[in-house]
């Protein structure tokens, strides 16, 4: 999927991934977790979590892991 | 009040204790050292006559007005340029001193028409009242035409469409030309000629075609009628002041709005205002007449659909119905599906009251501020590395600065007021290190020139900074002690960017800043005693604008530049109040004073208050309602005093947006471009009308105090109260007084501010509480808000928003002088004289190649719009570089601009567009929005 086609909550959830790229997954993982969970509205969280459960392409691997956090929450 | 006439003691004040005792006229003084005689006798209650000195200008001693004796001393020295000494006895009356200052003010009548009584400065002019002061009572040399050679013939110049210059009044004293040098720093007057045919020139044309900026200094420092108000001519002397701020930029001057009964007949600034002290711009001084345009609405408006016509109706039909379509929709849509964006230009007090009406009436929070899409990174990124969302000084401060680093910022347009204080100080000898694309004014004006220029490639802002702190790191420049002593996260950091990919030299290629310069530049601010970084959305409106300002931080923390005058980390904020927007509670994850909404003890002080129980979940950002309005979960918006269709990105989305929603309430002045997609339309009133506090990017607390009574009949707090009755919610205030009251008492940084207070005090900086019950200059003093400074990893991360062959050239776009963000306030005064259109600057590389011409139309086209307009070839934006304004709606420069954002905030990456640029052919280049981003071009 290109990115320009990607939702816009995808995008931006790859937005936040790539500023933590430098960090291993789990700890990369760990701040997008933190950093939605801080700053987005539910409705864009469900909307996420609903993109992964149709299959993840296009969200960034620490992003994917980073629902997974935040779902376990 | 009465008219306000503040004490002038001649000369500017001196630092220093006052250990300098002296005798003027009988009465002991005491003044600190390098006081005049002047400013002296004025402490001590005698008032020296006087014409050239003004305590705003350094004395120039021409006049020679002001002599008098001294004991000691020879012949009679002019009491403006000498300093007192310990021990000096003077004597300001004597028949000496009289008959001499008589003889002076016999000369300058004698070249002074005498028509008094039908002069516009009767009653306002100092040459009047030194005639009387003096004791003058006969002119032995004839007056006017009589008196022999004159300058009487000379023509008044009225161009400029503020004020005029009628050079037969003038007597030379240069207080014009020295307030342009030294307050405003233009140097646009200059005296021209010698002996007798000296006169005040600006530049040897008129005043509207000369490098003028309209500031107003010359005319408040003119003693005479010679350079006045024309609206002063018009409508004569004015007969009371109120105290009050401008509605304007984050500078927030304080203002004497002087008064003839209901009629504001002019802004003048204050001298104890703090943040302006007695400076101010063309905007706040002179463009005040949008408030009394023939456009402004004056009764509330309903229609049921956006094709209809608007109709008019009461306040009680207007609040009713607005109230009863949000219960309908979020009946039908659920809670959430209703939301409300506040405003940067209205009082602490009316958004406070926005943010409440959402998160107690509406019960959710789906609050957002127009900060959102200028400084909601500056809000992340000290939050996280300082840890609290505010600049860390205070206006004076620049005065201490010894290297002063300027970063996508452009002070002399966007801030004039506070670009002057800088300004002062870069010709005092502070070093200058401009990092922008666009060669702003700041690189080389007179008598400054930046040491360096790092004209860096837009969106490389992260590369640079931490190029720099790369070279503080492994130079050995860092402060050591500092940050072992008040930071944490060092060592990781060190490790970081101590790698080869962050050198100056690895990141030339993507920057385009020459690494020796940038190492240079480097070096500069990290060996200052004094280094401070000031900044704009130059830095903010990126995709990486929060990652650029915890780079800012580091590089602050790094150098021990943080905590005391002339250092730290200054957001130079857009409007007004863009930072009282912020500390009100303005973001949809945070109550007022930054708390935010998942901490349940911040949430149970409000429900405890307020009887309800608030939403603990955040709620959606101004791009994330677009974005819901559109896939339909989000019903309902509710604007205050924004226009949102022209100053939001991607101009097609948000009027998709906009049109999607089934009721859209504006709050405005005016019917905005927004206001064409709403369903009610809610009058709103000037400053000049409201009643509150606005909180300048200094954190300065202000008051804004009406002038007159609301035009509309209600203000702003009072109709959004109404509304939220009418949903059922009780929410009822008697005045703004009480909601500043209800402020202080629910956040602790503002714990100590009163109307009551501020009006003792005249302004306060929070945080003002019990533990700094006078306010709060300089932030982290002793200790960082959050404990210790924390270093950030700043991963430097390209934009997505990439040029390639069909859209070669970056679009970057920032605002001018004369005009103010989308000009619904400055086009409705004569400001158009300056800028009557939004112009696309272009290299003339860019422009040859194209085969474009100054002054040609041109279209400009992005991913997702195009819009035409004129082109003017300059050279201050590197090749593939362009640059516009975003004034005018017949532009609509967000026509082009895209909605990749922030990746911490969503703060929309205005700065940076890929755009081509061609000659406009026909109608087919006329603005147009393609609805949706096109993939893959």
């Amino acid at each position: 999927m290109s990115s320009t086609t990607l939702p816009s909550f995808v995008r931006l959830a790859n937005d936040i991934a790539v500023q933590f790229a430098h960090r291993p997954v789990e700890e990369a993982a760990s701040e997008i977790a933190g950093h939605v969970r801080a700053f987005w509205d539910p409705r864009m969280r469900r909307d996420l979590y609903a993109f992964v459960e149709r299959g993840d392409e296009g969200l960034e691997p620490a992003a994917v892991r980073a629902v997974e956090i935040l779902r376990g929450a | 009040m009465s008219l306000l006439k503040e004490p002038d003691y001649g000369t500017p004040q001196r630092e220093g204790a006052a250990t300098v005792e002296v005798t003027i006229d009988g009465m002991a003084v005491a003044v600190p050292p390098g006081t005049s005689v002047m400013r002296a006798a004025k402490h001590a209650g005698v008032d020296i006559p006087k014409l050239c000195a003004t305590d705003s200008l350094e004395a120039f001693g021409s006049c020679r007005l002001c002599v008098v004796e001294i004991d000691g001393a020879r012949g009679t020295p002019a009491s403006c340029t000498t300093p007192v000494a310990p021990g000096m006895v003077v004597r300001t009356q004597t028949e000496k001193v009289a008959k001499l200052r008589r003889g002076v003010m016999e000369l300058y009548i004698s070249d002074h028409p005498l028509d008094c009584l039908t002069c516009s400065a009767n009653g306002d002019c100092e040459l009047q009242d030194m005639a009387g002061v003096t004791g003058l009572r006969e002119v032995r040399y004839g007056s006017g035409v009589d008196a022999g050679a004159n300058h009487m013939d000379l023509l008044k110049d009225t161009s400029n469409p503020y004020f005029d210059f009628e050079p037969s009044k003038c007597i030379a004293c240069s207080r014009c030309v020295r307030a342009c040098d030294e307050v405003q720093g233009t140097l646009a007057l200059t005296i021209e000629g010698r002996g007798f045919d000296s006169k005040v020139s600006p530049g040897g044309t008129d005043f509207l075609s000369s490098e003028c900026v309209s500031c107003g200094a010359c005319v408040q420092a003119c003693p005479t009628a010679t350079l006045q108000e024309k609206s002063v001519v018009e409508l004569g002397m004015p007969t009371r002041s109120v105290i009050t701020t401008c509605a304007y930029c984050g500078v927030g001057c304080s203002f004497k709005a002087e008064m003839r009964g209901d009629e504001l007949v002019r802004m003048v600034p204050y001298k104890d205002g703090g943040a302006n002290e007695g400076h101010s711009c063309v905007k706040g001084r002179f463009a005040f007449g949008y408030a009394s345009h023939p456009d402004r609405v004056m009764s509330p408006m309903v229609r049921d659909s956006i094709a209809d016509e608007w109709r008019q109706v009461s306040w009680e039909e207007a609040i009713g119905f607005t109230a009863r379509r949000l219960l309908e929709i979020q009946a039908e849509h659920g809670t959430g599906s209703i939301g409300a964006i506040t405003s940067s230009r209205c009082t602490n007090e009316e958004v406070y009251v926005v943010q409440k009406m959402v998160r107690a009436a509406f019960g959710n929070n789906n609050v957002d501020t127009c900060a959102r899409v200028c400084h909601s990174p500056t809000g992340y990124g000290l939050k996280q590395t300082f840890g609290t969302s505010a600049g860390t000084q205070d206006f004076k401060s620049v005065a201490k600065a010894d290297v002063i680093m300027v970063i996508g910022a452009n002070p002399t347009d966007g801030h004039p007021v506070f670009a002057s204080r800088m300004k002062r100080r870069l010709r005092q000898g502070a070093k200058l290190i401009v990092v922008d694309p666009r060669r702003i004014d700041l690189v080389r004006s007179p008598h400054i020139e930046a040491d360096f220029h790092l004209q860096l490639a837009p969106s490389t802002n992260v590369a640079v900074v931490n190029a720099m702190s790369h070279v503080i790191v492994t130079e050995g420049l860092a402060d050591r002690a500092f940050v072992e002593e008040r930071c944490e996260g060092f060592e990781e950091w060190e490790a970081f960017i101590s790698r080869p990919e962050h050198s100056p030299e690895a990141v030339e290629s993507i920057t385009g800043v020459p690494a020796a310069d940038l190492r240079a530049a480097a070096r500069l601010y990290a060996t200052a005693p004094n280094g401070a970084i000031y900044y704009g959305l130059g830095v903010t409106e990126h995709s990486q604008g929060s990652t650029m300002v915890m780079g800012m931080a580091n590089l602050s923390m790094l150098t021990g530049n943080i905590g005391r005058d002339g250092v730290g980390v200054n957001p130079l904020r857009g409007q007004n109040n863009v930072q009282g927007s912020c500390d009100m509670g303005s973001f949809p994850h945070e109550l007022p004073g930054y708390r935010h909404v998942s901490d349940e003890s911040v949430r149970d002080i409000y429900n405890e208050l307020w009887g309800v129980s608030l939403d603990d979940e955040p709620g959606l950002r101004i791009p994330n309602m677009f974005d819901s309005a559109i896939d339909g979960s989000f019903r309902a918006l509710f604007v205050q005093g924004e226009d949102i269709a022209q100053s939001d990105p991607n101009t097609s989305h948000v009027h998709a947006a906009l049109a999607a929603l089934d009721l859209l309430v504006v709050q405005d002045l005016f019917v905005n471009e927004t206001a064409k997609f709403a369903h009610v339309l809610l009058p709103g009133t000037s400053f000049l009308e409201k009643d509150g506090t606005f909180t300048n990017a200094e954190r300065r607390i202000n008051r804004v105090r009406p002038v007159m009574a609301p035009k509309t009949g209600k203000q702003e707090w009072q109709i959004v109260a109404e509304i939220a009755q009418a949903m059922g919610y009780p929410m009822h205030y008697d005045s703004a007084a009480q909601i500043m009251d209800e402020i202080a008492l629910t956040t602790p940084t503002f714990a100590g501010v009163s109307f009551g207070y501020l009006d003792e005090v005249g302004s306060v900086q929070w945080p003002c509480n019990a533990a700094a019950p006078e306010g709060t200059p300089i932030m982290h003093a002793d200790g960082f808000v959050r404990g210790k400074g924390r270093f950030v990893e700043t991963t430097y991360v390209p934009t997505a928003e990439r040029s390639n062959r069909k859209f070669p050239l970056i679009l970057t776009t920032g605002r001018i002088l004369s005009q103010y963000n989308v000009g619904a306030q400055t086009r409705r005064t004569a400001n158009v004289a300056w800028h009557p259109e939004d112009v696309l600057e272009l290299h003339p590389h860019d422009a040859e190649v194209r085969g474009i011409h100054d002054g040609d139309m041109v279209s400009l086209a992005s991913r997702v719009g195009q819009t035409m307009l004129r082109a003017q070839i300059a050279d201050r934006m590197p090749v593939g570089v362009c640059y516009t304004t975003f004034h005018h709606p017949v532009t609509g420069a967000n026509v082009v601009t895209t909605d990749q954002s922030d990746w911490a905030t969503n703060c929309p990456e205005y700065k940076v567009t890929a755009v081509q640029v061609a000659i406009a052919t026909a109608k087919a280049d006329a603005r147009s929005e393609r609805g949706e981003l096109v993939a893959g071009q």
